[in-house]
């Protein structure tokens, strides 16, 4: 450690290391953009009527054109996907705390939730359309039961998968049933539930926008889905495009958000989250 | 077959015939009795599947013997009295070394302040003051195995199990440790259940030997050594050491299974 290059080295090191970050987010963007350019050549070099293929400029203007239609809407599919994502995630942890404490609850549970499960949401929405009255509270049923299931399943896994010796040291120091959920299993199944949450995150805005299209519901307080749906009717299609890139969009920032909460709550001391020199 | 000696001092746990079977039907334990006494240094040695591991968690009470008693003395107290030791360093990887050994006292709903005294002395203790702050990950193998025995030494227990604790780590490291273990039980003096397949390990740290056999897992000799602390690298090169050595190995060989 004493040689006196070492020190330049690890400025140098150091440097690699900051360009490389800063390479991690400028590499996408420059091919996001050059994919994007490069539409817009093509659609105006072939002169494709933008009825077929919108130029990704004349979204943009679309989307600022009709921004006071499209926020709303906005609004409503995030408002949508989130709070299914929130009921997902307080319905999946409190079953699956349950589930893992009992054999028989979960013998008993589970071939329910894996029926839930299985069957393609597009075949349960119309029947939630008939019985449930209020078009957000279907949409909302529709969303959540996508997203439910990873967040239980995967806790049930990370509740089961604390450490055996850990599980006996509890045992030796006679630590409480709440004591040993709350210091043993929660903090061991997190890294399980985060990544059922990053399924659960994506599957909730699928279940939104499914559910919107099986429900076709039109009018003023309706979500993106619904926006798609009136300009394909109308074939406006720039409309359309817009819509998607918001529909998009939503989808880039649930993975960016459950991504940096993991990153957050796992960069100390898991496996998947760790980076930097071994 | 040496003759059983037995501890001078007060006993302080005793297995009175205890058989142990599994729910598979394999027999772990078949009538072993032992006594414990207060102050000793005492190596379960054998070849792998002879029950010791079993052995230790009847007595730390996390299995029921399936037939026989344990007997736990008075003097061993009942309140947080045993402290284990796992191969595997066992450590919380969510959170930092203090907070790992924090945990026992945790359980028993002493407050963090109230403890921070003890974290630092049982840090001190196994050399780790200065890593307090330090996540598991960041350490060293041998290094997370001073935080385990830092844990389980941090509620002042009367009888720490150990179950094969630098079975992982390399022998310059496992030299360390087990000096640095001997140190720490001469000047303390709890009494110690130390699980090891090494002969040389045992040789060097007990003051008694138990050997055990496997299939059914059962105790086929029982020796004392008499020779003085503190035993330190000298030791090793000695002839008391070696004559002992060889006295367990020649036990071990008996133990030694027909088809491996
Ligand atoms: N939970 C268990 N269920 C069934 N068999 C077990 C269990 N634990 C240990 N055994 C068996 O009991 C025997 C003794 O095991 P163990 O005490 O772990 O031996 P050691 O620690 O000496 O290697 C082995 O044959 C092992 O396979
Ligand atoms: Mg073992």
């Amino acid at each position: 450690m004493s040689e006196p290059d070492t020190p330049a080295l690890n400025i140098a090191q150091c440097r690699r290391a900051r360009i490389d970050r800063a390479l991690q987010i400028v590499v996408p963007i420059i091919v996001l953009l050059a994919a994007l350019v490069a539409w817009e050549a093509i659609v105006r070099i072939k002169q494709i009527p933008h009825y077929i293929i919108p130029t990704p400029s004349l979204v943009a203007q679309t989307l600022i054109k009709d921004w006071h239609t499209l926020a709303p809407s906005l609004w409503f599919t995030l408002e949508l996907t989130f709070a299914a994502l929130a009921m997902a995630t307080l319905g999946g942890v409190l079953l699956a705390i349950v589930l893992s404490m009992s054999r028989w609850a979960e013998l008993a549970f589970l071939p329910f939730a894996v029926i839930l499960q299985v069957t393609p949401i597009v075949a349960i929405a119309p029947l939630i359309m008939i019985y449930v009255d209020s078009t957000f509270g279907a949409l909302l049923i529709c969303a959540w039961i996508v997203a439910f299931f990873p967040i239980l399943s995967n806790t049930i896994i990370g509740l089961r998968s604390a450490d055996h010796n850990l599980r006996d040291l509890f045992q030796l120091y006679r630590a409480s049933p709440s004591q040993r959920m709350r210091w043993l299993l929660i903090p061991s199944s997190l890294p399980y539930f985060l990544g059922g949450l990053k399924i659960a995150g994506g599957l909730a805005l699928i279940g939104a926008v499914v559910a919107e299209f099986v429900a076709g519901a039109t009018g003023k307080n309706t979500g993106l889905a619904s926006r798609v749906l009136e300009a394909s009717f109308r074939t406006e299609i720039p409309r359309m495009f817009a819509a998607l890139v918001l529909i998009c969009l939503c989808g880039v920032l649930i993975y960016l958000l459950f991504n940096g909460l993991s990153r957050w709550l796992l960069g100390r001391w898991h496996e998947s989250e760790l980076k930097g020199d071994r | 077959m040496t003759p059983t000696p037995l501890d001078a001092d007060a006993p302080l746990i005793q297995l009175d015939h205890v058989h142990k079977q599994f729910a598979n039907g394999t027999v772990a334990l078949r009538s072993m009795s032992i006594t414990i006494g207060e102050h000793a240094f005492v190596s379960l040695v054998g070849p792998s599947g002879c029950g010791k591991s079993t052995a230790l968690r009847l007595i730390a009470g996390l299995t029921e013997p399936s037939a026989g008693r344990i007997i736990r003395h008075a003097s061993l107290g009942t309140n947080n009295a045993i402290g284990f030791v796992f191969q595997e360093p066992t450590l919380m990887p969510w959170t930092t070394v203090a907070e790992n050994v924090y945990l026992p006292l945790r359980v028993q709903g002493i407050s963090r302040r109230q403890a921070g005294p003890r974290i630092d002395a049982v840090l001190d203790m196994v050399g780790l003051r200065s890593f307090s702050k330090a996540y598991p990950r960041e350490l060293s193998g041998g290094m997370k195995m001073r935080v385990s025995i830092a844990r389980a030494l941090i509620t002042q227990p009367k009888l720490l199990l150990m179950d094969e604790p630098f079975a992982a780590l390399d022998e310059m490291t496992r030299f360390k440790l087990n000096d640095d273990l001997l140190a720490l039980w001469e000047r303390h003096r709890w009494t110690v259940i130390f699980v090891t397949h090494s002969v040389y390990e045992s040789a060097y740290l007990s003051t008694r030997v138990v050997v055990m056999a496997p299939r059914p897992g059962r105790v086929i000799a029982d020796l004392a050594q008499e020779a003085a602390y503190p035993r330190r690298d000298a030791f090793r090169i000695s002839a008391e050491y070696g004559a002992f050595c060889r006295t367990i190995s020649e036990q071990l060989h008996h133990a030694r299974p027909t088809h491996v």
